[in-house]
């Protein structure tokens, strides 16, 4: 494995780990429910402050479950990667492309240095 | 975590929907002429995009013992300039508000002021502060997309508590408790977009090298040189 690829994947270790760490110490226990969603206790925070409010408008469509709108997250997500794996597929597949171009071409050009000094010596 | 439907009263509602209109309108006309300029970089303007698409979909428990997710949008405003993010934000924010309920149509202002237009320049800024005074390329790439990320997050603080002043200690109060739910849970957050960034953008280093010189990322020859040879070791 290439330095490159290490440190890359050291990267992504680091984020996993920031992302599980609160899970494993269990920073949420002190919650009634943990690991809500930070908006979801801004509304609660409006609501102490101010009891009387009335959110005056509600989404057009919601996700009729928790298990539809964790699928339309992921949708979301995927849309994404998707996008982002076609980027650097494609740039790679063109390097690889343009690197073998070149192979075949300074190949050719010995093979063509080798013939010529083989018809100098005959 | 944007702010969810209905949550702002209809006068800041407005007022943050005049606000933030001038700037993607103006992103608008940066993207046209980008495209049209510069056909080559649909499809890295494509990838920014759907880097903030993946991290707003992200989200991570953190310290607080709550959720939020990044914003991705401090990638898009160092290889474009931040009009451009005010356009992919938007994008990002009305397929949330649309489809999955989170944020809002009536809060669509608001959210774009804070995650679109605010993030993205704030991050720029820093990035291009930490490059005038030569810091290496990944660690202003680090700073910039950690502060798009976080200052986010506390401009949402501060159009909330605009909005709900605490009875007892006013704005400074409100803006104390909407700060600890979310400007403190997208510290932890914050670092791992910064990283994430690092990530994509070691990536472009390798793939897209003369993109990124046109860019201005990577700068004259020599200089890149060095910066490939940095990412390299």
């Amino acid at each position: 494995m290439s330095r490159n690829t290490k440190i890359n994947l050291l990267l992504l270790l680091v984020v996993a780990a920031l992302a599980v760490l609160p899970l494993a110490l269990g920073l949420g226990d002190h919650k009634e429910e943990p690991f809500t969603g930070a908006d979801g206790e801004a509304e609660t925070a409006i609501t102490e402050i101010e009891p009387d409010y009335e959110p005056w408008f509600s989404p057009l469509y919601e996700p009729p479950s928790g298990e539809i709108e964790s699928a339309l997250f992921s949708l979301q997500a995927a849309l994404g990667a998707g996008v982002l794996a076609y980027y650097f597929g494609l740039h790679r597949g063109r390097r690889q492309g343009e690197q073998r171009a070149l192979e075949r071409v300074t190949e050719e050009a010995a093979a063509g240095a080798a013939e010529e000094s083989k018809a100098d010596r005959v | 975590m944007h702010i969810a439907e209905g949550f702002l009263p209809p006068a800041h509602a407005v007022a943050w929907g005049v606000a933030s209109a001038p700037f993607v309108v103006h992103g608008v006309r940066s993207l046209t002429r980008e495209v049209r300029e510069h056909p080559e970089s649909t499809l890295l303007l494509g990838a920014s995009g759907a880097f903030t698409f993946v991290l707003s979909a992200l989200k991570l428990p953190s310290v607080t013992g709550s959720c939020s997710h990044p914003t991705g949008t401090g990638l898009g405003a160092i290889l474009f300039r931040p009009p451009i993010m005010a356009v992919l934000g938007t994008i990002t924010l009305l397929f949330q508000a649309l489809l999955l309920a989170h944020g809002g149509l009536t809060t669509l202002g608001a959210n774009v002021f804070s995650m679109a237009i605010v993030g993205p320049w704030a991050g720029y800024a820093i990035y291009k502060l930490l490059r005038r005074y030569d810091v290496p390329l990944m660690v202003a790439v680090f700073f910039g997309a950690f502060v798009a990320d976080l200052s986010t997050y506390c401009v949402t603080s501060v159009q909330l508590a605009l909005a709900f002043p605490d009875p007892g200690s006013g704005f400074v109060g409100a803006l104390g408790k909407f700060g600890s739910i979310f400007a403190i849970t997208q510290i932890p957050l914050a670092v791992s977009e910064g990283l994430l960034t690092v990530l994509v953008m070691r990536l472009l280093v390798q793939s897209s090298k003369g993109e990124l010189t046109r860019l201005g990322v990577l700068l004259a020859k020599k200089q890149s040189r060095s910066e490939t040879e940095a990412v390299a070791r």
